[in-house]
């Protein structure tokens, strides 16, 4: 590289300058280790006369038996890379075909070929192109007056040729309408409108409360302090359908008057599915007595209506009224008291 | 000579030979920070290429089959055709993993490398005029890369992305008026039903895609029109443009920078494992990870999720939910005002004409002290969708990281403000009063601005004409 070429800008907190710095080193290093073995080779080629045309003449020639040996040194260390991404490559071929499945082999022989070629180009252009800095002038962007009263005159007189142009503009304005019309329409079929699906409280009365394996629950199920989950009997393993079962002490339960008789024996049934966003309701703390979402650490009060306590929450998992019947089986009383799920425009 | 001779041909069909020179010649500046998009785009066309590979192996349906394939821990499980064609090609396509890995961290570099270009951009006000289409696109590239992320995890129907998406499902419902409708329109109806996962699917590889390619041309069809800006320096006016020439030191090191794109993200697919969906298992609507995460460009809304107080918004008969706020309004905003940017700083501004010269953040504290401070909180955010993670690791009670990240997210912006003001403010105080030596200087090199110019003839003979290059037999081409 000649002196009067710059090098490219290089900004210092760059990762990449870094690297090619790192490369520069080691080029420089290996440069350093050309000379030396250089000095210890014997010159094969005297050394030529100084012509006769003055210092400046001398210096160039300098310089470029240097930039020769820089080139040759240079060269070498690029072709490094280069033979560690062809053995990359070639390796990567071998190894698939002979049925290798590591993906560190097949990945790390890809990434040795893609790297190698990549330091290759990049020092490449770096050492043997020029860096000399081009200066080329702006063309303003904006057209002058007078082109751009062309183009409206160009737009204007094709526009005035046209005959009728007002029952044209209009006819044109009612069939975008109808086209729009059309096919917002046809986006109804994607499911535009909101079903009942969503609105839906679940249970229905009397339906048993069954677990995931099908079994009815009866009052003598749980241990105070225990919890399942639960579905209605006709919809087991359904997402929106899970509803958590507690068995807390009875005393101990604040539910609201008109709730009092939906707790037979100490059973208390919440929606499993958190308001907040929508996931599941799963890690039920027995002291505390509070249900807690694992997604982002809302918190329910069982003994009070599962009122949110703690987190994002703001709205409490709807309840599912119960009651026991002759036979000592717990059935639903009704629907949750609101759909379950995340909260919504009209929810309620 | 092929190339001649194929040029010719080519020429002589769609007469190209002017528009190829000064293609040939188009004048690239050289800054490490004008790599950032560069490696955006090149991530871009990684993902494209991954993709399909991907695509020829999935099944996007949410349809249940009993598993029975090569991975034995999960044998017999009830899991959805779609989460089994993930395991096929981890586990049984040749390559199949890694090419799945790079998909996924290719993903993560794209992000990464658009907000670093996007913050760039911001801090050296490039988007001044006519640059502010560009930004318009830019920031929307950014929407539909970050919605693209979303979709691409969501798909494999894990049981990491399931939970997300009953999240997205929450968020989209939560939206006033139109949730309901807007979620039916989307998702196809509640949560789980078999059309989400396929619309989903389409949405992912064809139309989010088509869109970002179709912007991405557009955005780099007005860089080629506008060309790049310069940092300030010697014979960077804004009637110049400074740099190597597009062919060959330009094409070489843009290249160079394509293959080491490819290798480091290469590298990490075979090397940094990346949503090993088979150890997550299968979307059950029973389970839940303790401990579930986006991925981390959409950490900052997981964040404010967290973050943000349980409160309802009773309209009457209607619903605001506490949803709403931190994941829809604090997002829009953050868009809005990102959007929005360009024209409010033209308010403030007394910028005429074009400005093809960058400013350096220091001379322009107040910007540079709040793009910082948005920075800050975005961070906090961050930091904040992590928090019972980072709770459990500190041995504190989640309580009071979450009371503590809540003063956090607004008082560290501001801290970050002041402080980044005083330091850009004793910046271009020191800049100010070297100047007087730096102007003699650069008065003897060059002019350093345009002021002066009265028109572009004497400019002109400063400027180097693209080289008279010839080709002849000799040469190598």
């Amino acid at each position: 590289m000649s002196e009067n070429e710059k090098r490219p800008q290089g900004g210092l907190s760059a990762f990449l300058e870094l690297g090619l710095g790192l490369l520069d080193i080691g080029w420089t290093t290996l440069k350093f280790l050309g000379t030396v073995v250089d000095r210890l080779l014997p010159a094969k080629v005297a050394p030529e006369p100084i012509p006769e045309s003055g210092r400046a003449a001398d210096q160039e020639m300098e310089s470029e038996s240097q930039m020769d040996r820089h080139e040759r040194w240079g060269t070498l260390f690029v072709l490094c890379f280069f033979i560690v991404a062809v053995l990359g490559g070639v390796g990567f071929v071998i190894a698939y075909w002979m049925g290798v499945t590591s993906t560190a082999v097949l990945g790390g022989t890809l990434a040795l070929f893609f790297g190698g070629m990549g330091v290759t180009l990049v020092l490449w252009a770096r050492w043997w192109m020029s860096h000399k800095e081009a200066v080329e002038p702006r063309h303003v962007l904006q057209s002058p007056p007078s082109e751009q009263e062309d183009e409206a005159a160009a737009f204007c007189g094709g526009a005035h040729e046209v005959r009728r142009r007002r029952l044209l503009k209009w006819m044109g304005l009612t069939g975008v309408g109808v086209l729009v019309a059309m096919v917002v329409s046809l986006m109804r079929s994607l499911g535009l409108s909101p079903d009942l699906s969503l609105y839906s409280r679940i249970w229905k009365g009397g339906q048993r409360l069954v677990t995931l394996d099908g079994k009815p629950v009866s009052l003598s199920s749980l241990e105070p302090g225990s919890t399942v989950t639960v579905f209605p009997e006709d919809q087991v393993g359904s997402e929106r359908s899970q509803t958590v079962l507690i068995r807390v002490k009875e005393q101990l339960l604040q539910l609201p008057a008109e709730r009092a008789s939906w707790a037979p024996g100490g059973y208390v049934a919440y929606s499993r599915v958190c308001t907040h966003a929508g996931c599941p309701v799963g890690e039920f703390e027995a002291e505390q007595s509070l249900l807690l979402c694992p997604c982002h650490q809302s918190t329910f009060d069982v003994l009070r209506a599962a009122a949110p306590t703690g987190g994002p929450a703001a709205r409490p998992l709807p309840q599912l009224p119960l009651y026991v019947d002759a036979d000592g089986t717990l059935r639903a009383g009704g629907g949750f008291t609101s759909p379950p799920g995340p909260g919504f425009w009209d929810i309620s | 000579m092929i190339t001649k001779k194929l040029s010719r041909w080519v020429d002589s069909r769609v007469h190209a030979a002017k528009f190829v020179k000064s293609a040939l010649n188009h004048v690239f500046p050289d800054h490490w920070s004008f790599m950032l998009g560069e490696i955006a785009l090149y991530s871009f066309m990684i993902l494209v290429v991954t993709g399909i590979f991907l695509m020829l192996f999935f099944h996007a349906s949410s349809q249940t089959v009993i598993y029975h394939g090569s991975y034995h821990a999960l044998d017999g499980a009830v899991v959805s055709v779609a989460y089994r064609s993930v395991l096929h090609i981890s586990l049984d396509v040749p390559a199949g993993l890694l090419i799945r890995q790079m998909h996924h961290w290719a993903a993560l570099i794209f992000l990464w490398a658009i907000l670093a270009h996007l913050a760039r951009i911001f801090l050296t006000a490039a988007y001044r005029k006519p640059r502010e289409m560009n930004w318009l696109i830019g920031l929307t590239l950014l929407v539909l890369a970050l919605v693209n992320g979303f979709f691409g995890y969501s798909i494999a129907d894990d049981l990491l992305s399931g939970t997300g998406l009953r999240i997205g499902y929450s968020i989209l419902l939560s939206v006033p008026v139109i949730g309901p409708w807007l979620t039916f329109l989307f998702m196809g109806g509640v949560l789980p039903n078999p059309d989400a996962i396929p619309r989903m699917y389409a949405l992912h590889i064809f139309l989010v895609p088509a869109l970002i390619a179709g912007l991405l041309a557009f955005h780099l069809g007005m860089i080629w029109r506008q060309l790049h800006t310069n940092y300030p320096g010697p014979k960077r006016t804004n009637r110049t443009i400074v740099g190597s020439r597009l062919w060959p030191s330009y094409t070489a090191k843009s290249v160079g920078l394509l293959l080491l794109v490819l290798a480091v993200v290469t590298a990490l697919g075979a090397f940094a494992q990346i949503d090993p969906v088979w150890i997550y298992g299968p979307y059950q609507p029973a389970d839940i990870m303790a401990g579930a995460q986006p991925d981390w460009y959409l950490g900052w809304v997981e964040g404010a999720m967290r973050l943000f107080p349980g409160v309802n918004l009773h309209l009457g008969h209607w619903l605001v939910p506490e949803l709403f706020f931190p994941a829809v309004l604090m997002p829009s905003l953050v868009f809005g005002g990102l959007y929005l940017w360009p024209f409010v700083e033209k308010l403030f501004s007394r910028d005429e004409g074009d400005q093809n010269v960058l400013r350096l953040p220091y001379e322009q504290p107040i910007k540079t002290a709040l793009g910082v401070a948005f920075f800050v909180f975005m961070l906090v955010l961050l930091v904040a969708g992590g928090d019972d993670i980072i709770a459990v690791a500190a041995d504190s009670s989640l309580v009071e990281m979450r009371t503590m990240l809540r003063v956090l997210v607004f008082v560290a912006p501001i801290i970050a403000a002041v402080l980044t003001y005083l330091v850009c403010a004793r910046m271009r105080l020191k800049a100010a009063s070297s100047v007087g030596d730096v102007q003699e200087i650069s008065v003897m090199e060059e002019r350093p601005n345009d002021s002066v110019i009265p028109s572009e003839a004497p400019l002109r003979s400063q400027l180097d004409e693209a080289p008279d290059r010839t080709c002849d037999e000799s040469s190598e081409l």
